[in-house]
């Protein structure tokens, strides 16, 4: 499992990713989330474009076959883009989770909450003991 | 999917090895580490509806009544009638308490005039042992085969091509095996009983045999099975397969709250048949306008009913709850049963599933929601 964590990430203990690019941060659920989820057959972003996010919040749901999961913004700040591809195809997240299923992009409003996320080896750590 | 009701340590069936040797996922169920799926739920299901799967059951119950009175002690604690089945014949029928609600739904199976055997859900093997159990005292000898017995479902429309692979036996068995029939077979070496029912709404076969042989008959299934397209499939196939054609989930669909009647079960329930448990109760049931009653919808709006969401009149008053829902692979719909007030379910009746807060829009269908061509 761990060689499918891409090390240019940052990872929430509730299997999101953020991908850093100077204030926007790209979000999107982890391999180990998509695994667990299994059929991916509907996302929903509830938040809107312009709305604030608050880290630790769901901003939205994913559902698979069998079960709903609730989706966590990994970062304070305001949302500015949301995948609307994934309405459509869902199963995009299932395919590409790391690439074309992402969800959606945060300006964060502190940079340096960033910092609390963990690192890939962190992450990494977390899966093992997540999967037991 | 109902949640384990069964304390203490979690049981593995004589399959676990070769689940996790398959790449199964294992969850807990009713008690039972069983697996919810292989190559995912959404691919093994369409193998059953195309090709065909091969299913671990060896959680449920096997229960025995033998003995000259064993019929009419079975007859009596079941809605069905069961003097109507001849020898290697099954029915499906609920087995109710005095109030009239369900306490199980059950197959049971006439192995001769003076031996019948009841198939029971692994969440209520217990409660139905000590029922059958209790009601044999004094009229016939009842014994729990449940460990010692073995049970894989072989569905899909290829199943019998799979076992037309496992032996000149096996091979006679889609020409002679009527539906809801069964019999003695030698399938791929094993000593077996083959009925033709199953829980997916496609022809195949539920196949008992020893415990001690189950892992090795998996085994050889899977292997003849392997260029039909055959699966090994998980409780989650297992789940949306049987929602699509509409077949009931104890503990989702039926419980100890609810009755026969409004369930959609009357079909099973012969109130004419002599006297049974909970015949009065039913019979007052059916003699009075029904309250509610188990429906079929599909979500038309962006969402997925799931079991335990309240379901709202389109002015928001709650009036019903879902009990089942789930994507239908096959149907590309999402479905759902729930229970509605009688006047809310002529088919195309519009009503609202409380999806976490979320109001979703939701119609009354016919069901099943999907039905194989014969």
């Amino acid at each position: 499992m761990s060689n499918d964590i891409p090390q240019d990430l940052v990872y929430t203990k509730d299997h999101e990713w953020a991908k850093v690019d100077g204030a926007q941060i790209t979000v999107g659920i982890t391999a180990f989330a998509v695994e667990q989820l299994g059929d991916i057959t509907l996302v929903t972003i509830d938040a809107k474009p312009g709305d604030t996010l608050t880290a630790g919040k769901a901003f939205g749901t994913i559902e698979s076959v069998k079960t709903l999961s609730d989706l966590y913004a990994p970062i304070s700040g305001k949302l500015v883009k949301i995948n609307d591809a994934l309405d459509k195809s869902p199963e995009l997240v299932n395919e590409e989770c790391y690439g074309k299923g992402w969800m959606v992009v945060i300006e964060a409003a502190d940079k340096a909450e960033v910092d609390k996320l963990m690192t890939a080896a962190a992450y990494g750590e977390h899966v093992k003991a997540s999967a037991h | 999917m109902s949640e384990p009701t069964a304390s203490g340590p979690l049981r593995r069936t004589p399959l676990y090895e070769e689940h996790v040797r398959l790449g199964g996922r294992i969850v807990p169920f009713a008690g039972w580490e069983m697996p919810v799926q292989f190559s995912g739920i959404v691919d093994e299901h369409v193998a059953v509806r195309t090709a065909c799967g091969v299913f671990d059951a060896c959680h449920m119950g096997e229960l025995w009544m033998s003995g000259e009175y064993a019929g009419q002690v079975v007859d009596y604690l079941v809605t069905n009638d069961v003097k109507k089945l001849g020898d290697g014949q099954a029915l499906y029928t609920c087995c109710c308490n005095a109030k009239g609600t369900i306490l199980d739904d059950l197959i049971v199976y006439r192995a001769a005039q003076d031996r019948f055997m009841i198939v029971c859900n692994a969440s209520n093997r217990d409660k139905i042992a000590a029922v059958f159990r209790k009601a044999a005292e004094n009229h016939c000898d009842f014994s729990d085969k449940s460990d010692e017995t073995a049970l894989l479902a072989l569905q899909g429309p290829k199943a019998f091509d799979v076992l037309a692979r496992c032996g000149a036996d096996a091979a006679k068995l889609g020409a002679d095996l009527k539906s809801f029939h069964f019999r003695d077979a030698v399938v791929a070496n094993v000593r077996c009983t083959v009925a033709r029912t199953g829980y997916t709404g496609e022809d195949g076969v539920e196949i008992f045999c020893a415990s001690s042989d189950a892992a090795a008959l998996y085994r050889s299934l899977v292997e003849l099975g392997k260029d039909v397209g055959l699966r090994p499939a998980g409780l989650g196939a297992r789940d949306t397969l049987r929602l699509e054609a509409r077949l009931s989930l104890y503990g989702n669909d039926i419980d100890e709250t609810t009755n026969p009647i409004e369930a959609g079960l009357a079909w099973v329930v012969k109130l004419d048949k002599g006297d049974f448990v909970g015949r009065d109760a039913l019979a007052a049931v059916k003699a009075a306008p029904l309250p509610r009653k188990l429906v079929g919808f599909e979500v038309t709006g962006r969402g997925i009913a799931r079991h335990g969401y309240p379901l709202r009149d389109m002015a928001g008053k709650e009036v019903g709850v879902c009990t089942s829902g789930s994507p239908g692979p096959t149907v590309q719909k999402n479905v759902g049963l729930g229970y509605l007030p009688t006047a809310m379910t002529e088919i195309g009746t519009e009503f609202q599933v409380d999806c976490r807060g979320k109001l979703v829009p939701a119609v009354v269908v016919k069901t099943p929601f999907y039905k194989r061509a014969k």
